[in-house]
């Protein structure tokens, strides 16, 4: 079982069954979509076949112009505090004992597994008045009676960090891991701080993996579809949160496609900005 | 390194982040009644129970099972040839078909639900069952392509060469020393899916979630129409079992090294 | 005058003891090697006395002053690892001069160190060189030149030339204690290269187990060895059983050696014979028969494998002073006292 080039037509077999799977479950629903994209919306969520720039054109409304602009925001806010938050933790993960490292990757794992609903639901009971942390507070004195923090920016804000958390840590994970621990030691020795030693050292060495690592968490914030729904109030509504809305709830399909084919391109090109930001570091 | 007292508050403050939600949730889901409080008022555990008794929850529970189960089989089954080829052959274009197989993932989930959507109501079988199993299928196929892609990268390849000197062919090597071999990262790639199709909710619902409720459909669901303590208690049992499935990987193999780590050192 | 104290010093990691109980006194401005097999604990003593690992137990002292609570930032000490742990995203200059730009010291000072360090090196006009173009040799010089920049009153290396070539590293041993002779610098080196040790080292202290073996002199180590694994460990030594005859004299497998008794109160014992001091005879003379089992012709030694009462030791001479003698010949094998160590078994 020599490993070589393919020879025969027959030794590409096995790439027939993954082939036509992906081929048809994945790349012709994009083709479906995408010409949905163009087709025209008709009165009771009915859309007739056409190529129509109608829904393309709605980008360019205020409206659409607004939830953009803070879908990116929130976005981008999400990614970096994540990553800021991720770094100093992922970077402890890894420097632990073995064992400990397995507990918190259980956790983070179970976590992670957990869909947006689960999350949404979980988070706003947690800021809920009758059942939610306000609660503690006014048993401890803090408060005089509990009150519901959601919906707001906030209760959104943290939801989405929460649910992009573990992501985080695990996009970080490899490279942190593999992460040479003198370099700390070296800039110990030569007299910087622990913290000095890692702000001077750890984070520069780190440097391409935390931007490809904001890259992708910026992308995973993007595809939040409920938590701005549940949590926040219809101003903090994203762009996921309207392609759901607008295929599902109002019926307009086409113009959810637009949106939806807006959004890969964008992803598309996030990702591969972090392949060659990734590749750029490999000659170092 | 020393973990000093610091280190030690900062994970400690995450670690209660992470779980504040949850415990939470726990607390709500073993009310007395039905109603969100916490503290909770009284200890019952009926909610669990309901989860078997009321019927709607249970036929959810089992259209969940049974869809998380064929679908992370279906995705195994289509990941496999992919890194076996990858790893039998030296055929650098078929890159282009891995990518395609780590693409559905690194997307938002909510396109590719709606491009199912598309695709199932322009082919007109919008709304069948296994339209689901396909679906969550064809997003989850990065995960298990991932673990066996380093499954089998961890073959030492001395290994099938000593099989073939002693005079194995091809699909004997395959069966008796492959196999064996990429086995716990079959299992691992199978149980990932598992736990991550039973959670998922967009996909599910986009494609079939006016004719078969799964869990997280009913959730929410009754996150809009009438709360009742069993979504807590669902979600207490998904985030159990999502534990002791990775526990149970942690406890078989390498965990860390699945997720990136260097081959560990004996310890 | 005071250099590095140590006393009573243990790391017990759990079960397991990787540094029992170690007492150390080294003179400022001298060179130590510490010296040992893989897992006998020198990298783990060089670690806490840099402050990188905390001791179990006991202390340790730097110029009359305790530092063993002092993290090691502050211990203003100099390091050069075995990964060289160079910073990838600075220059060979903004490597060298790390130390210096943290104490706050002005550019132009910080400039005129470094080519004086670069100089020192042989590595003049490198400053702005990256150090992903450096080659293994000239990497090894950044490192040490950076670990002196803040000129440290302790110079720590561990097993600093094991990532070069055999010709590279020798001339680097060379280099290394010129430059530390140069400098007076108290330095304490880990290897695992006994040649490397008697190269550099005014004081060489072998260790096994966690614990101090013997420390003395290069060629003290070599002649007086303190036991049976320092005689093992440095140089090549054939390792006898011994027993004692009624008179107190020594006997090897019941064959008396000429001149050689055993220590008192010792009734079985260990002797050490290096290979160049086994002599090959005639048949029937000197102090025991053994057959030759093989023979390693190296040109300028040759080494021949005896084997007597099952067990092989080795003797080794130039061509010229060895007899015609080949394998399944059997020889008569002379010792003599004065080469010959007597340890306890």
């Amino acid at each position: 079982m020599r490993r070589e080039a393919p020879r025969r037509l027959a030794d590409y077999a096995p790439l027939l069954f993954p082939g036509l799977m992906l081929l048809v479950f994945f790349v012709v629903p994009f083709g479906t979509m995408t010409a949905v994209s163009f087709f025209r919306r008709q009165q009771g969520g009915f859309y007739t076949p056409d190529f129509v720039l109608d829904n393309y054109g709605r980008f360019l409304s205020p409206f659409f112009g607004n939830v953009l602009g803070f879908s990116i925001l929130l976005a981008v806010a999400v990614a970096l505090a994540c990553v800021a938050l991720a770094l100093p933790f992922t970077f402890t993960l890894s420097r632990m004992a073995r064992r400990f490292q397995v507990l918190w990757l259980v956790a983070l794992l179970s976590v992670l597994s957990l869909s947006e609903v689960i999350i949404g639901f979980a988070w706003s009971t947690l800021l809920s008045r009758t059942a939610g942390v306000t609660n503690i507070l006014v048993a401890l004195g803090l408060m005089n009676e509990p009150r519901a923090l959601v919906p707001s920016l906030g209760a959104v804000l943290t939801a989405m960090i929460y649910q992009a958390l573990p992501y985080t840590v695990l996009v970080m994970y490899p490279a942190l891991v593999r992460l040479d621990p003198t370099l700390l030691e070296a800039a110990k020795t030569l007299g910087a701080s622990p913290l000095r030693a890692f702000f001077n050292v750890v984070v520069p060495a780190l440097r391409n993996t935390l931007v490809a690592t904001v890259i992708m968490v910026f992308v995973f914030a993007l595809g939040s579809y409920l938590l701005p729904q549940i949590l926040g109030r219809p101003t903090h509504w994203t762009l996921s949160v309207l392609i759901t809305d607008q295929a599902v709830y109002q019926s307009n399909m086409p113009f959810s496609a637009a949106m939806a084919v807006f959004l890969v391109l964008l992803s598309l090109a996030l990702v591969g900005l972090t392949t060659l930001v990734g590749r750029k570091d490999e000659g170092a | 390194m020393k973990t000093r007292w610091p280190q030690r508050l900062f994970l400690g403050v995450l670690a209660l982040f992470m779980a504040a939600p949850l415990i939470i949730v726990a607390g709500v889901s073993v009310n007395e009644k039905q109603s969100l409080e916490f503290p909770p008022q009284g200890f019952s555990l009926a909610w669990y129970l309901e989860i078997f008794a009321n019927r709607e929850w249970r036929n959810a529970l089992w259209a969940s099972l049974g869809l998380a189960a064929c679908s992370a089989a279906l995705a195994v089954a289509v990941a496999f040839p992919l890194a076996w080829f990858g790893w039998r052959r030296i055929a650098p274009w078929t890159r282009v078909l891995q990518l395609l197989g780590v693409a559905p993932f690194v997307l938002p989930p909510v396109i590719t639900a709606l491009g199912l959507l598309t695709f199932w109501a322009t082919t007109g079988f919008y709304g069948q069952a296994w339209t689901a199993v396909i679906s969550h299928a064809t997003f989850f196929v990065t995960l298990p392509l991932v673990t066996l892609t380093l499954g089998f990268s961890s073959i030492d390849r001395p290994v099938v060469e000593a099989a073939a000197t002693m005079g194995a062919d091809d699909a004997t090597v395959l069966r008796t020393v492959v196999l064996p071999l990429i086995l716990p990262y079959v299992i691992s790639g199978y149980a990932f899916t598992f736990v991550l199709s039973l959670n998922e909710y967009i996909i599910a619902y986009m494609t079939v979630g006016f004719t078969l409720e799964t869990l997280p459909i009913k959730i929410f669901n009754a996150l809009r129409y009438g709360y009742t303590p069993t979504m807590a208690s669902v979600t207490v049992l998904f985030i159990s079992l999502a534990a002791l499935v990775f526990g149970l990987i942690a406890r078989h193999g390498d965990l860390p090294r699945l997720l990136g780590a260097p081959a560990a050192e004996r310890e | 005058m005071s250099g590095l104290e140590i006393e009573g010093l243990s790391k017990r990691f759990g079960a397991f003891t990787a540094v029992d109980q170690v007492a150390l006194s080294v003179t400022r401005g001298s060179f130590v090697c510490l010296l040992g097999p893989s897992g006998c604990g020198k990298t783990t003593l060089l670690r806490m006395i840099a402050g990188l690992e905390e001791p179990s137990e006991g202390r340790v002292r730097l110029e009359g002053e305790d530092i063993t609570g002092l993290p090691t930032h502050r211990r203003n000490i100099g390091m050069v690892f075995q990964s060289l742990a160079l910073f990838t995203h600075l220059s060979v200059g903004q490597n060298i001069a790390y130390a210096l730009r943290i104490r706050g010291v002005a550019s132009e000072a910080q400039d005129k160190r470094v080519r004086e360090l670069l100089e020192m090196v042989h590595l003049g006009g490198f400053a702005d060189r990256p150090v992903a173009k450096l080659s293994g040799g000239q990497r090894q010089r950044v490192a040490i030149a950076r670990a002196l920049a803040h000129s440290p009153r302790l110079f720590l290396l561990d097993e600093p030339l094991s990532a070069l070539d055999a010709k590279l590293r020798e001339a680097m041993q060379v280099e290394l204690r010129q430059l530390q002779q140069a400098l007076g610098i108290t330095t304490v080196v880990v290897t695992h290269d006994q040649r490397e040790a008697m190269t550099m080292a005014d004081l060489v202290v072998v260790m096994g187990e966690g614990r101090v073996r013997q420390a003395a002199k290069p060629i003290e180590v070599y002649r007086q060895p303190a036991d049976a694994f320092v005689a093992g460990f440095i140089g090549s030594t054939n390792l006898l059983p011994l027993t004692r005859a009624a008179d107190g004299s020594a006997l090897l497998w019941g064959h008396r050696v000429d001149g050689l008794a055993m220590p008192a109160g010792l009734a079985a014992g260990v002797l050490s014979v290096r290979p160049e001091d086994v002599r090959l005879q005639a048949r029937g003379s000197g102090t025991l028969d053994a057959r030759i089992t093989f023979v390693r012709d190296l040109g300028a030694t040759v080494e021949t494998f005896l084997s007597a009462n099952e067990t092989t030791f080795v003797s080794v001479a130039s061509p010229r002073e060895r007899g015609p003698f080949a394998v399944g010949h059997t020889v008569g094998v002379a010792l003599s006292a004065p080469q010959c160590l007597v340890f306890a078994a």
